[in-house]
């Protein structure tokens, strides 16, 4: 019996986070006395493979068919089922992202297993199979008991700090038959933002509110931002008002992110806006009103005005980043 | 064309959440329901667009739920839609309700099947592709646009770092997000129109739920805010690299 997770990757890059998945396989199987048959679909080299033996997995089952190197969700939910009758897997882990909802839901519905989307902590078996998962955009936290025999479970990304250890895993090749009707959706273009750090996976975020007044005043929040190598967000107002595109907007509504650090400049931290940024590990707020709040979720604070504070917070980074190199 | 859109009754963003019963349930007291944002201001309001452009011939709106949804699913007829159906059932689980919904739209037959992106309670983001899946019918998950022509869909998406444009034969299901549609408020004669517009309840065939929440949890507070002066940033730069450890 093995826990199968499915790791992806971009052009044969994999996904860091899906080392994470790895990981959280791996500790899973560890207690189950099972091993980890990690899936990867398209094109990629078998050293990248075989490297994942370095955080856990024992074996890797590759299907080559290079159409999967778009998202098929139908191909890719049909692969990794092959994989776990290969397997006798009862434990199946994506990550919970773009591509983990397209897949994971429909090899859940197949197996007629229960889902776990967004875990935050690994099963605990003492009652049953018990997973954290946050609730009401992480105004609370909910733990959620599997009751199938199959389980399937989508990991949220950056949970759990990943460590790399010896191994090297080995790969075999997977045929899947697929059909005509697997790869229904055809891509006609892709449009990526190059030179920017994708938000939902960004480690620091600086976010910017109406406190900047202005679309005009974006560029010191960026300078801020390119110094840190942060991604940056925005608040609900901003978006709405189209002073950054929808894609920046983080809180109930728009985006969640869980970063290492997350600057608030200008942002008063309505209840909406906190639950897409409470996961954050360290929050820092920076507002005029010291009533603001955000003040009360925040690890830090700087009473001020966003726009005078921001060019000397950027040029304090830098002189650290000078002292620390 | 016919589409349905499925509707989610959510506590209102501004809720704050409050435990009972042992941390084993959420109090509902006082809390305001509301239709959940993404299937409103998306997936709903995209829906009344197309008919509004002669594209559908038909927007049906479907929920599942107890009697108690249904000021919520009057709500969003009162923003447009032909008609209403709600599923007679109490779940919480993802594949028991994508089983109802499943059974319903087989019945039917949809061209295409919108959804919001996630529900603002659960935040799973999961029932859209298992309907997907229950129907044997394509998915294209967190659309930012979608355009109808002839038998076909053209979607924008999310993707990592950026966006993408697929096209996909009907019927498919999609789940909405922001840029797919201007959300709306609704009018006088919307409000009245919906009062008599069809509301039909049917009772589903009973499937077991795979899941169950045991408990929930508060998140901890936060220890408290050290606040430094605005003429002292090296000092929160400082803190940022030995106490938080994040830079």
């Amino acid at each position: 019996m093995s826990v199968i997770v499915l790791v992806e990757h971009t052009g044969g890059i994999i996904k860091a986070q899906s080392f994470e998945a790895v990981q959280y396989a791996a500790q899973i199987a560890e207690k189950m006395g099972a091993t980890v048959t990690a899936v990867a679909l398209g094109s990629v080299a078998a050293d990248a493979m075989e490297g994942l033996g370095q955080y856990g997995a024992q074996k890797v089952l590759h299907v080559a068919d290079s159409r999967l190197d778009e998202l098929h969700s139908r191909a890719y939910a049909g692969a990794l089922i092959a994989a776990a009758q290969k397997e006798d897997s009862k434990v199946i882990i994506t990550l919970h992202d773009l591509k983990g909802r397209a897949v994971a839901p429909r090899v859940a519905v197949k197996l007629q297993a229960g889902l776990v989307a967004g875990a935050l902590s690994y099963p605990d078996t003492e009652k049953g199979f018990v997973i954290k998962k946050a609730v009401f955009s992480g105004k609370a936290f909910a733990y959620v008991n599997i009751l199938s025999e199959v389980k399937v479970i989508m990991l949220m990304p950056n949970t759990f700090p990943v460590k790399k250890l010896e191994g090297k895993a080995i790969v075999e090749q997977l045929d899947v038959s697929f059909n005509e009707k697997d790869f229904g959706v055809k891509v006609k273009s892709v449009n990526k933002v190059t030179g920017e750090v994708p938000l939902a996976d960004a480690e620091l975020v600086v976010s910017g509110g109406r406190g900047l007044n202005g679309p005009e005043n974006w560029g010191i929040l960026e300078d801020l931002a390119k110094e840190l190598g942060a991604a940056t967000a925005c608040s609900r107002p901003v978006a709405d008002s189209h002073w950054r595109p929808h894609h920046e907007h983080v809180g109930q509504t728009g985006g969640t992110v869980r970063p290492n650090l997350y600057i608030a400049v200008g942002i008063s931290g309505a209840i909406q806006h906190l639950a897409g940024v409470n996961g954050s590990k360290t929050i820092v707020v920076i507002n005029k009103d010291p009533e603001a709040p955000f003040f009360k979720a925040a690890n830090y604070g700087v009473v001020g005005d966003a726009l005078e504070i921001l060019p000397r917070l950027t040029a304090a980074v830098k002189k650290f980043k000078e002292h620390h190199q | 064309m016919r589409i349905l859109v499925c509707i989610s009754q959510v506590p209102d963003t501004s809720t704050k959440i409050v435990l009972k019963n042992n941390n084993t349930s959420v109090n509902s007291d006082g809390v305001t329901w509301v239709i959940n944002p993404y299937d409103e201001w998306y997936a709903l309001i995209k829906a009344i667009e197309l008919k509004e452009s002669g594209i559908a011939t038909d927007v049906h709106l479907v929920t599942v739920g107890k009697a108690d949804v249904e000021p919520v699913i009057r709500k969003a007829l009162a923003l447009g839609g032909d008609e209403a159906v709600r599923i007679d059932a109490d779940s919480n689980d993802p594949y028991e309700t994508a089983h109802y919904i499943a059974e319903y739209a087989a019945g039917v037959g949809y061209d295409l099947i919108l959804c919001g992106k996630e529900s603002i309670d659960y935040n799973n983001g999961t029932t859209s592709a298992m309907l997907a899946e229950l129907l044997g019918v394509d998915y294209i998950g967190s659309a930012t646009g979608i355009q109808v022509e002839a038998d076909a869909a053209v979607v924008t998406r999310e993707i990592e770092g950026g966006e993408e444009t697929d096209i996909c034969n009907l019927p498919v299901v999609i789940s909405c997000q922001k840029g797919v549609a201007e959300a709306r408020i609704p009018n006088m004669r919307g409000i009245m129109a919906a009062r008599t517009r069809p509301l039909k309840v049917i009772t589903p065939s009973k499937v077991r739920a795979v899941t169950e929440v045991i408990s929930y949890e508060l998140p901890p507070a936060k220890a408290g805010i050290k606040l430094v002066s605005p003429d002292n940033l090296d000092e929160l730069i400082e803190l940022l690299h030995t106490e938080a450890k994040v830079i």
